[in-house]
């Protein structure tokens, strides 16, 4: 049981993670459907600033959890502009061309963003310090769930919450739906679709970059190829869920962990990435639109 | 009031309109009417910056709406409601209601507009909560109206509102536009293949054929016109 409920936690906090990540593709999927394939990037750039900040810091005598906080806020605000600027350079020029040219253009966007990590960097895997000590009450459990899972779960679901708020509640969030749903309609009561968009690759690139962050100091390195597997990992759990579904994105990515944590655990880690994504491949035939994904009708 | 001089708009290399003009005075009704493809759509969508015209100029009291964007345009208060109405089908009623007024800041007028239009169309009242894409043809078009109105239009543009919809319906909703043009005043732009209708309602009329203009009138006159009568009347 014991080892069950381990796995399982492990499986919430991984899955998580690529929920925070899958949530950036969903949601600009939902906007522009497109696939932004340097999604990942955004989150590997994020953990990489947020080791830069982190060793700055500890120059400065910083220590452990200020640290956390202030290199996450450093690395989203990077993030942000990062993924500003990859719309506007990138794919806003390719906006009412073929669907495979931003395509491509997101490809070459996230080959580009990792070579320039590379050539700035370097190809090691740079260590990234502990930043979340062990908490003293978690001792009793911490054979269950570690205090840097605590905190990750703790993280996401406040940032998960600050993101539905914003969504169902503000008049932004509100302008968001409306462009997801008819973009020509939205203009036409006014809003204005390309500052909606920039704002949805925004928040996508800060979710990206607290889950960069997050991990970074959960694993304890970090690599510019980091963002690949992970974006792959996260794209997948978009898919599972339903592309363009922010629920979906949500549960697609915690079903995602469990699966890779179990499989894991039962079967054998050499088999993780074979579940996952036979996973996929069978949600795929069975159904699909993803999970909460549904295929759009409207009334005429 | 509005004053549409020579468009010329393209899709690609294709001419959907070929040197359209049009004028609206204020306080005017005036229909635009024409078969499939004529290009009645697309001039409102000219009109509204959605596909501007490659040249030629679009005036509102005077100054030149060219190189607006399409929430610019918005803001000046010529506000559409499309064809096939493009309510928001997952935003419940009072949210759609609420898009209308996007661009207003004043929370007080807004809750008063809100009243106004569920008094217009009670069944908005019932419905408020409900999600856009749930309501029946009829209902969609009337809060498709409604939400155009919460902008407190200067200009309406209208079209096709009685696209598939119940005769009895459709004079409901001709009704209304009635008064909404004697009560408030507005500007009304119809673009209709229900010519009938269409003319009893506007003061006077545009017939438009493969994207040209061909005959302008009062819309007495074009209800009394041969071609007219052959051609869009039926009879």
């Amino acid at each position: 049981m014991e080892y069950f409920l381990e796995l399982f936690f492990g499986g919430l906090t991984r899955g998580s993670i690529y929920a925070l990540i899958a949530l950036g593709y969903t949601m600009v999927y939902g906007i522009i459907q497109l696939i932004n394939f340097a999604h990942g990037e955004i989150y590997m750039i994020g953990a990489f600033v947020a080791l830069i900040v982190a060793g700055v810091c500890t120059i400065y005598g910083l220590s452990g959890v200020s640290i956390l906080i202030l290199a996450g806020i450093i690395a989203v605000i990077y993030a942000c502009a990062y993924g500003y600027t990859l719309e506007k350079v990138a794919y806003r020029p390719l906006r009412g061309a073929p669907r495979l040219s931003p395509l491509i253009s997101a490809i070459g966007m996230s080959i580009f963003l990792q070579n320039y990590v590379l050539l700035a960097q370097t190809s090691d895997f740079l260590p990234f310090p502990r930043l979340i000590p062990d908490f003293l009450f978690m001792e009793p459990v911490a054979h269950i769930i570690g205090s840097p899972e605590l905190v990750i779960l703790i993280t996401t679901f406040i940032t998960m919450i600050l993101l539905t708020l914003l969504i169902k509640k503000t008049k932004v969030g509100k302008a968001m739906r409306a462009t997801q749903q008819d973009m020509n309609m939205a203009r036409l009561v006014g809003v204005n679709v390309d500052r909606i968009i920039s704002l949805t690759f925004v928040i996508g690139s800060a979710l990206a970059a607290i889950g960069g962050v997050l991990v970074a100091s959960y694993i304890g390195q970090v690599n510019f190829y980091i963002g690949f597997l992970a974006g792959v990992k996260a794209f997948t759990a978009a898919v599972l869920g339903g592309i363009g579904s922010i629920p979906g994105a949500v549960l697609g990515g915690l079903i995602l962990g469990w699966a890779e944590s179990f499989a894991a655990g039962y079967i054998s880690s050499d088999y993780e990435d074979v579940f996952t994504f036979g996973l996929l491949v069978l949600i795929l035939i069975l159904r699909p639109a993803g999970l909460l994904g549904k295929s759009h009708k409207q009334k005429v | 009031m509005l004053k549409i001089q020579n468009i010329q708009t393209y899709y690609g290399n294709i001419q959907a309109l070929k040197d359209v003009s049009i004028e609206i005075k204020e306080g005017e009704i005036v229909a635009l009417i024409g078969a499939n493809g004529a290009g009645k759509t697309t001039t409102l969508m000219s009109i509204c910056g959605i596909t501007p015209p490659r040249s030629g100029d679009i005036l509102l009291d005077g100054d030149s709406l060219k190189g607006m964007g399409a929430e610019k345009i918005v803001q000046q208060g010529i506000i559409q409601v499309p064809e096939g109405r493009r309510i928001f089908p997952d935003l419940t009623v009072l949210e759609n209601l609420e898009m209308g007024a996007f661009l207003r800041k004043n929370k007080k007028l807004i809750q008063q507009d809100l009243n106004y239009v569920m008094t217009l169309f009670p069944i908005l009242e019932k419905r408020r909560s409900q999600l856009g894409g749930t309501l029946s043809g009829g209902e969609q078009q009337m809060l498709a109206i409604s939400r155009a109105l919460m902008a407190r239009p200067r200009v309406l543009l209208l079209d096709e509102p009685s696209l598939g919809l119940a005769p009895l319906i459709i004079k409901q909703i001709f009704e209304i536009i009635r008064q909404i043009n004697k009560e408030s005043n507005t500007t009304i732009f119809l673009v209709e293949q229900n010519a009938n209708q269409a003319l009893k309602l506007a003061d006077r009329g545009y017939v438009m054929e493969n994207g040209r203009i061909t005959l302008v009138d009062s819309a007495d006159n074009l209800l009394a016109n041969d071609e007219v009568k052959k051609a869009y009347l039926g009879i």
